[in-house]
């Protein structure tokens, strides 16, 4: 079971949250041709290490954040706000 | 010799050098990548094959699973696929001549919601239709067919009826191991174990060989079948999948008295369970939230697990959990596999099998090997391309694969 | 073996009785049910697994694995408890098993516990180490909980008698010990052990509390721990491992280190002893006993036998060195009678009761192994510190490093004396004596799953290369014990055997390091516990009503309301003439409801939803429809505007959570930029549908005021309004197809107002409607329900929505324009009417077009919704039908098991095409 730091509530255990996946995705918007939106809908980033990725505290304050984990150790290397760079997590 | 143990054979495998180059490299030695090798020299004559593996054989998922069995999938494209394989394991045993304990004691699907059941008389109709053994049971006949499950209307999630196929049920995933790697090394398949491929080689577009732990081995076709690694193995290779690895858990109990009679899985009470001919308890249920490489997850999953199992079998409460350990399995965005052509040429992909690919493996090293040996996708893999993404032709198995495997 | 006075941890004030396979036994409190069986000369506890050997108690801790036992009688009857572990209590049952254990049927009245633990640092391990550290790490202060398996601290010390600071070291636990007691932040569990490792340095602890027989309903038996710790410190120690020779399986072979602890905890000992041992710790084992008057004799492995072994001869012990055990030989019941050794060249036989085996200690780590990454400290002996000293100076060092580590002070300095130590290095390394006529058959391996070395050979001969292929070919280190004694061995010898090649190894333990009860798993979550249970205010209205629940997720909703005597199908054809002939009200509270407000409200919703809700009037309501990304169908409701900036938003009940937590999503992670709020509201209104062409008249008798008229409120409008003396809402909407009011107050004038209404509608005999009732009536309609009538493939065209869709963007829009969406062989949603009237479709029935195709049949669609209706006099029903509105007017197919109805496609609108009820 992990620990996640929410951003806003402190550190709280995994089952309050929910996984939200690859974080700083850009919706492409309805233009974008059927190759992109294919990759938009479909395709995740999956790396072997230090993973950008979003959670939601759905048992908390609500609010989504982002984490950066490592998916080889489930170390948690920090959270920070969607309005943060991740150069600010913690 | 444990006189439960299963009665290994007395030869099994060499342990070869890899030669320079292979006709055909099967990248992953799990289930699919041995059942692939095997039935590229038993079917097509092409025996100048090499099955590398990082680890040992069957190091991934190939014997972390719970070994369910069945093809009761709603969709005709994956009924086809799981029946084509669900009708190989029923020769397999012969076949390889190696007693797998495959056994066909029934999987018994509860259902506990209205909703439940809707879905569940159309798999029954569909599945008829498609000439696939399925039957809807009532509470009563649960109760008769499987005695030990709680059918009192009184507990929290009432059975209200269920799905059986008394074709399904489990074999030793240890034993499929050793027998597909006994059986593809008697036809002169090299298996190659702490091998791990860390590059490929190309000309142009083309695949060319792979870069090992052990050297560089050159290869005409390569399948890479490497299961809960795949994006990494794909990302090699130079292009993208649509897959998200995670850990799926599973857990067995100490050795009891024989006692379950079939295979019971619940999607409204989240859990899968069997009792393996030693006795032991096997037990699973859905996968952890997050994605990983790590084979392991999260404690309260089991936790949740037990006490949904102890819903429908109070009499489990003082048994013991004896280990947990979890898989990494590759889920595509529609729980469905991946098997055809990639982007590079004579490189082909069998991936995503997610939660269930256990019952697939003769049947997915069948149809690999003939895409393989031809070059071209095998009939019934047609639909399962990593192209039906771009097209928007998605075959969504979420409800077979929920907690289902 | 027999009991020559009380131990140090056996109280004789405390006398107890158990039972063990029938007869009755004296032992004492503090006795475990191992030391019990021992003193009582009990020597055969089981039998082995494949070859049916007898086999007696080998260890006296987690290693056990021989001596297994089913504990309890009746539905409190616990399989495959390790005899070493077991405490005993006043009237024990037990009895002895090999490795099966037995379920027994019954009610079990025990309770399992769980807890949450929060620390600075988690010291597992109350040995020397362990305490040492716990010690140093709560002296500044810090929040430590500190865990010990056994039921007494001091670990080794209770077996080992040594020096600390010029005193008895039990006497240097008890000071600790009770200065721990005395720190209020400190939390000392004994009979708990550390189980599982989690991510973050969380750890789940098994805690044994005291049972009785028979079982207490009150007082929980064990509790399961979640401990979050900012540091942890593993004290787990060492266990000695023993020699595989010849026959190593017979009862009276046990380990040196748990010989002794027999003898100094619980007073007990055997008549003769022959100690097999690779270095000196086991000497220990030799002198104590001497001392009890116990005839020992020694074999030593070592080509010479150093000074403690001169010490043992100076003593009059007899040593033999460059010894070892070949075999051993039984008497006629299999128990073990004499040691077979080979010293140099000399052959011989020592008779014994028991022959006590020093393999060396091997570091306790299956902890931390389950998280190799994590930072755990390890420390003393689990760390390979092999003096007393070593052991409690690296404690105090872990202790006072973790605390500082997480912003605590240190004790200062403090360095125990222990003198003089003993050394406990592992001396020799033997993993196995080969036996002397070369049949390993017998020379056991895994002595819990009866693998030998004859087992491993085989393999090995097989090919077999990887430590994890022989765990699976052989079974070693499989058993209940985790391997604890067994992997070591197995991947030790293997390689031995390979000669030259790498080392194997040991294969990756698995969690728990014990194995943990279902029933603690679980805790509480069983029966009324499980989950949660959902009722809306009138719940208790339905109940006396004699409603038939439904479970919808965790929501309870009456399904129907039976009259006695009344069927189901009776029932429902009963409250769905009423709907359509005079009037009912159905409890819908559970619909998910929304609010969503603020400036830019509107503009949110348009982009969430098909339709263009901007355009929506203040006071007017909506249906409205709303996709996933990939443009399959999410979710549909009503949607209501209640202000220019406040909109009230219904769900459909299963998907209440799921499409607020979308909304959210969007609004926090796409548009930041946009000024609006959600707040779910659905557990704050009660939702009651009144419906019927008489639902004026019963509306109006509790809402006087309210202009109701056709022109004062048409259809689709929403106006506040006071219902029986309370202010709420009401809205013209309706699922049936009939004239219809919604009626919404706060939950907790819930039950007041259904009863109102109730009263109301009494004179003109409303009815109350269920679940069923309702599905027929919308279906008559052809309103689909969400996840019923569509599927994951399903778009909004395919399900008849396509007129919601605006010129506007919104989310799914890209996927719809996709040309697999345009393909005119999808999945529609039409009507259909068998062909015989009276029969009524089950759902999820195929469609085929040639029914006399042979399997597998071509399937062109499916039966979603089906029923008899009162209203139309003949069975109907909804299916998605591939082309399925290019088949209208044609007929198709529905082979069921025992014969095939035909059946044709017509539009899913089935009564009042026009609406003129509904607008009524
Ligand atoms: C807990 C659990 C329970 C399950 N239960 C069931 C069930 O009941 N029924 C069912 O049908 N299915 C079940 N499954 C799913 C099933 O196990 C998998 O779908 C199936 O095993 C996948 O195929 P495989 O055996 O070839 O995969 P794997 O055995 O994972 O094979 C992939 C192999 O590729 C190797 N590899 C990866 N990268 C490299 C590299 N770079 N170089 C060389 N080799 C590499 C890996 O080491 C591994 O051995 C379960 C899975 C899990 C985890
Ligand atoms: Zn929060």
């Amino acid at each position: 079971m992990l620990q996640i730091r929410c951003p806003w509530c402190g550190p709280r255990d995994e089952p309050e949250f929910r996984y939200g996946g690859e974080a700083h995705l850009r919706f492409p918007g309805n233009e974008a041709d059927p190759a992109a939106w294919a990759r938009f809908l479909y395709y995740r980033d999956n790396p072997a290490g230090a993973y950008r990725e979003r959670w939601v505290h759905t048992a908390g304050c609500r609010q989504w954040f982002h984490v950066i984990r490592d998916t080889t150790s489930h170390r948690i290397l920090g959270s920070y706000r969607l309005d943060e760079p991740p150069e600010r997590a913690r | 010799m444990p006189e439960h143990a299963f009665h290994n054979p007395d030869f099994l495998w060499r342990n070869p050098d890899p030669k320079p180059s292979y006709d055909v490299i099967v990248v992953g030695g799990g289930l699919h990548g041995l059942a692939t090798g095997y039935y590229l020299a038993k079917n097509h004559g092409i025996a100048n094959v090499a099955v590398v593996e990082r680890a040992w054989l069957g190091s991934g998922n190939a014997v972390r699973n719970t070994t369910i069995i069945r093809s009761n999938y709603l969709r005709d494209e994956s009924a086809a696929l799981y029946e084509h394989s669900l009708k190989l394991w029923e020769t397999l045993a012969e076949a390889l001549d190696y007693d797998l304990l495959f056994d066909q004691r029934g999987v018994l699907q509860l259902h506990h919601s209205q909703a439940d059941v809707r879905s569940g008389t159309r798999l029954v109709h569909a599945l008829r239709l498609n000439g696939i053994d399925a039957e809807w049971l009532d509470t009563e006949s649960v109760k008769e067919f499987c005695p030990l499950i709680n059918t009192s209307q009184d507990i929290r999630y009432p059975v209200v009826g269920a799905f059986l196929q008394r074709r399904g049920g489990i074999a030793r995933h240890d034993a499929v191991v050793f027998a597909l790697a006994r059986a593809a090394n008697r036809l002169g398949v090299d298996l190659i174990q702490d091998c791990q491929v860390t590059g490929f080689e190309k000309a142009g577009d083309r695949v060319t060989g792979i870069v090992t732990s052990k050297g560089r081995i050159g290869a005409g076709r390569i399948g890479l079948v490497g299961a809960g690694r795949t994006p990494l193995l794909a990302a090699m290779a130079g292009f993208p999948v649509p897959i998200q690895s995670s850990p799926l858990q599973a857990l067995v109990s100490e050795i009891v008295d024989q006692v379950l009679n079939c295979v019971v899985m619940s999607s409204g009470v989240h859990v899968y369970l069997s009792q393996a001919h030693k006795g032991e308890l096997v037990m699973g249920a859905g996968r952890d939230g997050y994605t990983s490489y790590a084979q392991r997850g999260s404690f309260h999953i089991i936790e949740q697990q037990v006490a949904d199992a102890l819903q429908l079998f109070p009499l489990f409460g003082r048994i013991h959990l004896l280990r947990t350990w979890a898989g990494i399995v590759d889920v595509a965005p529609d729980a469905s596999p991946i098997i055809g052509p990639t982007p590079v040429e004579n490189l082909f992909l069998n991936c995503g099998w997610g939660t269930g690919g256990f019952k697939a493996t003769p049947g997915s090293g069948w149809v690999f090997a003939d895409t393989l040996a031809n070059g071209r996708p095998h009939p019934l893999v047609v639909p399962f391309g990593l192209d039906r993404f771009e097209r928007g032709d998605l075959l969504d198995e979420h409800g077979a694969a929920a907690v289902a495997h | 073996m027999r009991r020559l006075r009380p131990g140090t941890a056996t109280d004789p004030a405390k006398p107890l009785s158990f039972r063990w396979n029938g007869t009755a036994f004296d032992a004492l409190a503090g006795d475990t049910l191992a030391s019990g069986l021992l003193a009582n000369g009990v020597r055969v506890v089981g039998s082995s697994v494949s070859f049916g050997r007898p086999r007696g108690v080998m260890s006296a801790g987690l290693e056990e694995a021989h001596a297994f036992a089913q504990i309890g009688e009746g539905g409190a009857s616990e399989p495959l408890m390790r005899a070493t572990t077991v405490d005993l209590h006043h009237g024990l049952v037990a009895r002895g098993l090999s490795t099966k254990g037995t379920l027994v049927q019954g009610d079990d009245p025990a309770r399992f516990e769980k807890r949450h633990g929060h620390c600075d640092v988690l010291v597992v391990g109350g040995g020397p180490a362990g305490l040492a550290a716990a010690w140093a790490a709560s002296a500044g202060g810090a929040r430590v909980i500190l865990v010990e398996t056994t039921a007494r601290w001091g670990g080794a010390l209770g077996r080992d008698l040594e020096l600390i600071d010029g005193a008895p070291a039990l006497a240097w636990v008890d000071r600790i010990t009770r200065d721990l007691a005395a720190r209020p932040e400190v939390t000392a569990l004994r009979r708990t052990t550390a189980a599982v490792s989690l991510d973050q340095n969380g750890v789940v602890l098994v805690e044994r509390l005291p049972e009785t027989t028979p079982p207490d309903r009150i007082r929980p038996i064990r509790r399961l721990w979640q401990v979050r710790a900012r540091a942890v410190v593993v004290a787990t120690g060492a266990l000695e491992r023993g020699v595989v020779f010849q026959d190593n399986d017979r009862p009276g072979v046990m380990l040196a280190s748990a010989v002794r602890s027999y003898w100094h905890l619980h007073g007990i000992a055997p008549a003769t002893v022959v100690l097999f041992t690779t270095n000196d710790d086991g000497y220990r084992t030799a002198f104590d006993l001497v001392e009890a008057g116990v005839l020992v004799r020694v074999l030593d492995a070592r080509e010479s036998i150093g000074p403690v072994g001169e010490q043992a001869r100076a003593r009059g012990i007899e040593v033999l060195s460059n010894a070892v055990v070949a075999g051993t030989r039984a008497d006629q019941a299999g128990l073990l009678a004499a040691a077979r050794f080979q010293a140099g060249r000399r052959q011989g036989e020592w008779p014994c009761e028991v022959l006590a085996v020093a393999g060396g200690y091997q570091p306790l780590l299956d902890l931390p192994a389950q998280r190799p990454d994590q930072s755990h400290r390890i420390v003393g002996a689990a760390a390979g510190q092999w003096s007393l000293a070593e052991c409690l100076l690296d404690g105090l060092d872990a202790g006072v490093a973790a605390a500082e580590a997480v912003g605590f002070g240190s004790p200062g300095p403090t360095r125990p004396v222990v003198g003089p130590d003993w050394d406990r290095s592992p001396g020799t390394t033997l993993w196995q004596v080969p036996a002397p006529d070369g049949d390993e058959t017998r020379s056991f391996v895994d002595l819990h799953r009866d693998v030998t070395v004859a087992g491993l050979d085989r393999a090995l001969g097989a090919g077999v290369r990887s430590v994890e292929h022989l765990k699976r070919y052989t079974l070693a280190g499989t058993g209940i014990e985790q391997g604890k004694s067994a992997k070591a061995a197995a991947g030790a010898i293997a390689s031995d055997r390979l000669g030259s090649e790498k080392p194997l190894g040991v294969s990756t333990g698995r969690p728990p390091t014990e194995p943990i009860a279902f029933a603690l798993l679980a805790g509480r979550a069983r029966g009324d516990l499980f989950e949660p249970v959902r009722t809306t205010p009138a719940h208790p209205a339905h109940v006396a009503a004699g409603a038939v629940f439904e479970n919808v997720g965790q929501w309870k909703r009456p399904r129907y309301f039976p009259r006695p005597g009344e069927t189901m199908a009776e029932a429902v054809a009963r409250e769905a003439r009423a709907v359509r002939t005079g009037v009912a009200i159905m409890d819908a509270s559970t619909l998910g409801k929304i609010e969503v407000q603020g400036a830019d409200a509107a503009e949110f919703l348009d982009r969430l939803y098909l339709n263009r809700l901007s355009s929506l009037k203040v006071g007017r309501a909506r249906y409205a429809a709303m996709c996933r990304l990939d443009g399959t169908v999410f979710d549909d409701g009503v949607v209501m505007r209640l202000a220019p900036d406040r909109f009230f938003v219904t769900t459909s009940t299963g998907h209440a959570a799921s499409v607020f937590e979308w909304m959210e999503e969007w609004r926090q992670t796409e548009w930041p930029d946009l000024e609006v709020w959600t707040t779910s509201t659905t557990e704050q209104w009660a939702t009651y549908a009144v419906a019927g062409p008489q639902a004026r008249t019963v509306v109006q008798s509790v809402a006087p005021t309210c202009d109701l008229s056709r022109e004062g409120f048409p259809f689709l409008g929403v106006r506040p309004a006071t219902i029986a003396g309370i202010a709420g809402l009401l809205a013209r909407v309706s699922f049936s197809g009939e004239l219809a009011f919604e009626v919404m107050v706060q939950s907790r004038h819930g039950l007041a107002v259904w009863n109102a209404l109730l009263e109301a509608g009494t004179p003109l005999g409303m009815a109350r409607y269920g679940l069923e009732a309702l599905s027929l009536l919308r279906a008559e309609k052809g309103y689909l329900i969400v996840g019923q009538d569509t599927d994951a493939d399903t778009s909004p065209i395919d399900a008849g929505l396509g007129w919601m869709i605006s010129d506007k963007d919104f989310l799914g829009r890209r996927s719809l324009e996709m040309a697999t969406h345009r393909r005119s062989d999808r999945k529609q949603l039409v009507g259909f009417l068998p062909s015989d009237p009276a029969i009524v479709l089950p759902e999820g029935a195929q469609f085929v077009a040639d029914p006399t195709q042979p399997k597998p049949m071509t399937m062109i669609g499916h039966v979603t919704t089906s029923h008899p209706s009162p209203t139309l006099g003949r069975s109907f029903g909804l299916a998605l039908v591939r082309g399925g509105r290019d088949r209208i007017g044609h007929i198709v197919h529905a082979p069921l098991e025992d014969r095939t109805v035909a059946v044709e496609i017509v539009d899913p609108v089935f009564y009042d095409k026009a609406g003129a009820r509904r607008d009524g």
